[in-house]
């Protein structure tokens, strides 16, 4: 009897909590979907949803740059946008997220490094000839951007929308005082970094965003790249596990494992901002980053002429490739109901005034013909990324499988970086057996 | 033990005899309207029925499909096209010689040891405070709403503040241990590598232990005092009235508080995630977390869905066994009509 009114007792004071934390549980951001009030004919009363990815240096300041400039777009054509910026960390699963349960934007930001992956999917609406000549012209756009719209020989499903490259930043008072050249060669930087650091006073050579999968991944690539190693083959199967790319992968991963220039704490680096952060505020000497730190650095107090970009330099005899072709695309969601207004929106933010307001906020390359960099004041700066981008640079793999080389080998990358900076060793029969991981992951999802 | 004994007979006697008067009374109240009262009860159920249907059923039947479909990329935008695969998911997932099966069994025994850990602490931690707080002193509310505290937190700012405390650099924890109390000379990484265990263990345990606690509270207050003043006077010390009366009596509090604590912990995801974000350390790599990761990072969500239907398959089979066990335990001293002095012992074995 007494067993019989406690468990009711129990029952409830256990049920109503658990209910509670399953309700906790189950609640989860939603995609939001477009809201058109009209049928879509995109004119006025049109409200579209963009999603954008994180160009400045916070979500909030992106939003910031945004929102003036899309109030001006509802000037000019009464639609509408409802706006959602994204982390780099999150775009990916919500993209995927919402191919899975058709429920996306109608217009969005990818990286385009994913453009011919997510092109796979079928998901997004193909640029025909009626598509590019409502946005203004495929010929309006620079090659090497156009290129990543999709894969070759297809209509491609993205267009650029802001160019990206790497450089080498450093610092140049901290390489002055040290009697150190700008490098030129991957061992005179190693050299310099390890001359710059100085573990007693926390002041390192490098930072790197070694917790990034993504940041992790193009290094993986750029570093390969330069053994003169291929990650696909011709017909789109993996080939992580080349010598070249092996020890590229490994080459990198001694910044702090060997070499020593990098603090183990970069480990937890889950996003570029933190190293660039530490570059600003002088703690580290130098940090491999896209032009759009230059945001991030001077909104920390750093000025332009305090800081000089050179190529990331290859190994002594290595080809020389500093970058791959970094950018933003926008797509269109094929299942928008607002297809018109959608491309009136893709066309204003790839025109020449747009471009030129975002070029600066957003630190990027200009992907139109004709067009000169706006990002930075520092004319040699400025020369120096458009020499880069344009000569200096190979494209990552246009193949379906792109994304999810990035995504397995820059995690690969990441638990590597977390060995070591715990104190274990990665050699290169790890580095291998890592990279033959990430190649059967994509292999089984192919 | 024999006054004990009788004292509770005649109290159950005479709750039951009220009880019975009191049903009966009920009966009668309600006979003029039979037709509406056999239909109100389904009415009621109704919403729950179809919420339950919606929010647990469907998707899971939608997820036992997708484990036998080629869902890839190339299909998720549509469904309905991707290949039916047969087995072949499955045979990937518990391929353990392969990376993905090897993976997969990984998480399943740090999840496992997690589980028992986080479970064990979580249920002796909650035990404790509960029996703590069983006689009234001053403050003793005060106390209990802060011990409710990590329960009242929404489950993400709790989880996140700790991802702050126990950064490398910037942690609170680490301040503590390194700079104020100089315990190591190195500063730990508490989120990678293999401290990561430790630190998912410990927020697991902040997090559950006040359910323990509330439960077993809650039971604690329907053993009536006289069982106590009873044991004392036969001179029973406070760890054997715990054992022989406190850890009976709870016994339904106990069996269904385990089984929710146990599947709890090991279909935890929310811990993991929050903490680790994207590092996924060998040391934290629960399964569910895994499963996510493994689905959304080649976006194979025919494999993930495998993985998953074998996590549903185990936790059922273990739910299952253990519903058995304790059944047939549960029936055996009832029979008997009379707590049998062993029985004790043997509920405490099942927390182990």
């Amino acid at each position: 009897m007494r067993l019989r009114s406690l468990s009711r007792f129990t029952v409830a004071a256990i049920t109503v909590p658990a209910i509670a934390l399953g309700a906790a549980a189950c609640s989860s951001s939603s995609g939001g979907s477009s809201s058109g009030s009209d049928t879509g004919s995109g004119g006025s009363g049109t409200t579209l949803t963009y999603w954008a990815s994180n160009q400045a240096p916070s979500l909030d300041k992106d939003k910031e740059v945004l929102t003036p400039v899309l109030a001006q777009f509802t000037q000019q054509t009464g639609i509408k946008v409802n706006l959602e910026v994204i982390g780099w960390n999150d775009l990916q699963t919500r993209i995927q997220t919402a191919i899975t349960s058709n429920s996306g934007p109608d217009v969005l930001n990818i990286g385009n490094t994913w453009a011919a992956s997510l092109q796979a999917t079928g998901a997004f609406m193909p640029y025909d000839s009626a598509a590019f000549t409502a946005i203004g012209g495929k010929e309006k756009f620079v090659k090497p951007a156009m290129d990543t719209g999709g894969a070759p020989g297809q209509d491609p499903t993205s267009v650029p929308y802001l160019g990206l490259a790497y450089g080498l930043y450093y610092n140049k008072q901290m390489l002055k005082d040290a009697g150190i050249q700008p490098p030129t060669t991957w061992e005179e930087m190693v050299a310099a970094a390890q001359k710059l650091t100085n573990t007693a006073k926390s002041t390192y050579g490098f930072a790197l965003a070694a917790g990034s999968y993504t940041e992790n991944v193009h290094f993986a690539f750029i570093n390969g790249s330069q053994n003169g190693g291929e990650w696909f083959d011709s017909a789109g199967k993996p080939t992580f596990t080349s010598d070249a790319n092996v020890q590229g992968v490994l080459r990198y991963l001694n910044l702090m494992q060997k070499d020593k220039v990098v603090n183990a704490s970069n480990a937890q680096y889950d996003n570029g901002t933190k190293a660039v952060n530490d570059f600003a505020t002088k703690k580290v000497a130098m940090i491999l980053n896209q032009n759009n730190a230059d945001n991030s650095i001077q909104s920390n107090g750093m000025k332009s002429d305090e800081y000089g970009v050179v190529p990331f330099p290859a190994p002594t005899g290595g080809q020389k490739i500093a970058t791959f072709i970094a950018g933003i695309n926008m797509s269109i969601f094929k299942n928008t109901k607002n297809k018109d207004a959608a491309l009136q929106f893709v066309k204003f933010m790839t025109s020449p005034e747009t471009q030129k307001t975002l070029g600066k906020p957003f630190s990027s390359l200009p992907v139109l013909k004709g067009e000169t960099p706006v990002f930075t004041d520092n004319p040699e700066e400025a020369k120096t990324f458009a020499d880069i981008y344009a000569n200096m640079s190979k494209p990552l793999p246009l193949v379906p499988g792109e994304d999810q080389f990035e995504s397995t080998v820059g995690k690969a990358m990441n638990t590597m970086f977390a060995k070591i900076a715990t104190g274990g060793t990665v050699s290169a029969d790890d580095v291998k057996a890592a990279l033959k991981d990430a190649q059967d992951q994509v292999a089984a999802a192919s | 033990m024999s006054a004990s004994a009788i004292r509770e007979d005649d109290q159950a006697t005479t709750a039951l005899r009220s009880k019975v008067t009191t049903t009966k009374k009920k009966k009668k109240a309600r006979r003029p309207s039979p037709r509406r009262s056999r239909w109100l009860p389904y009415l009621l159920l109704l919403p729950a029925v179809i919420m339950e249907l919606l929010i647990h059923i469907v998707p899971m039947l939608v997820g036992i499909w997708m484990s036998f479909i080629k869902l890839t990329k190339i299909y998720i935008a549509n469904w309905s096209a991707a290949p039916w695969a047969g087995f072949q998911n499955y045979a990937i997932a518990v391929d353990f010689d392969a990376s993905i099966g090897a993976a997969l069994l990984q998480s399943f025994f740090v999840t496992a040891a997690f589980s028992l850990l986080a479970l064990g602490i979580s249920w002796g931690l909650g035990m404790a405070a509960a029996v703590a707080l069983q006689q009234p002193f001053r403050g003793r509310g005060l106390v209990r709403t802060i011990f409710l505290v990590p329960y009242a937190l929404p489950a993400y700012a709790g989880i996140l503040t700790w991802n702050f405390m126990l950064q490398r650099d910037t942690g609170l924890v680490n301040h503590v241990l390194v700079d104020n109390l100089h315990l190591t000379g190195d500063r730990p990484f508490w989120l990678l590598g293999g401290n990561a265990f430790a630190s998912i263990v410990t927020v697991a345990v902040w997090r559950l232990w006040p359910f323990a606690f509330l439960s077993l509270m809650a039971g604690l207050q329907s053993i009536p005092s006289d069982l106590y003043e009873a044991a004392a006077v036969d001179g029973a010390g406070n760890l054997r009235q715990w054992r022989h009366i406190t850890l009976p009596s709870l016994r339904p509090v106990n069996l269904v508080l385990i089984l929710v604590l146990f599947l709890w912990t090991f279909n935890d995801f929310n811990t993991p995630y929050v903490l680790f974000g994207n590092g996924q350390p060998a040391g934290g790599d629960l399964i569910s977390f895994h499963i996510y990761n493994a689905s959304f990072l080649t976006w194979n969500f025919g494999i993930g869905s495998a993985m998953s239907v074998l996590l549903l398959l185990f936790l059922f089979v273990v739910t299952a066994a253990y519903l058995l066990i304790t059944r047939e335990r549960n029936t055996t001293p009832k029979a008997a009509s009379k707590p049998a002095p062993k029985a004790p012992a043997r509920t405490e074995d099942s927390h182990a």
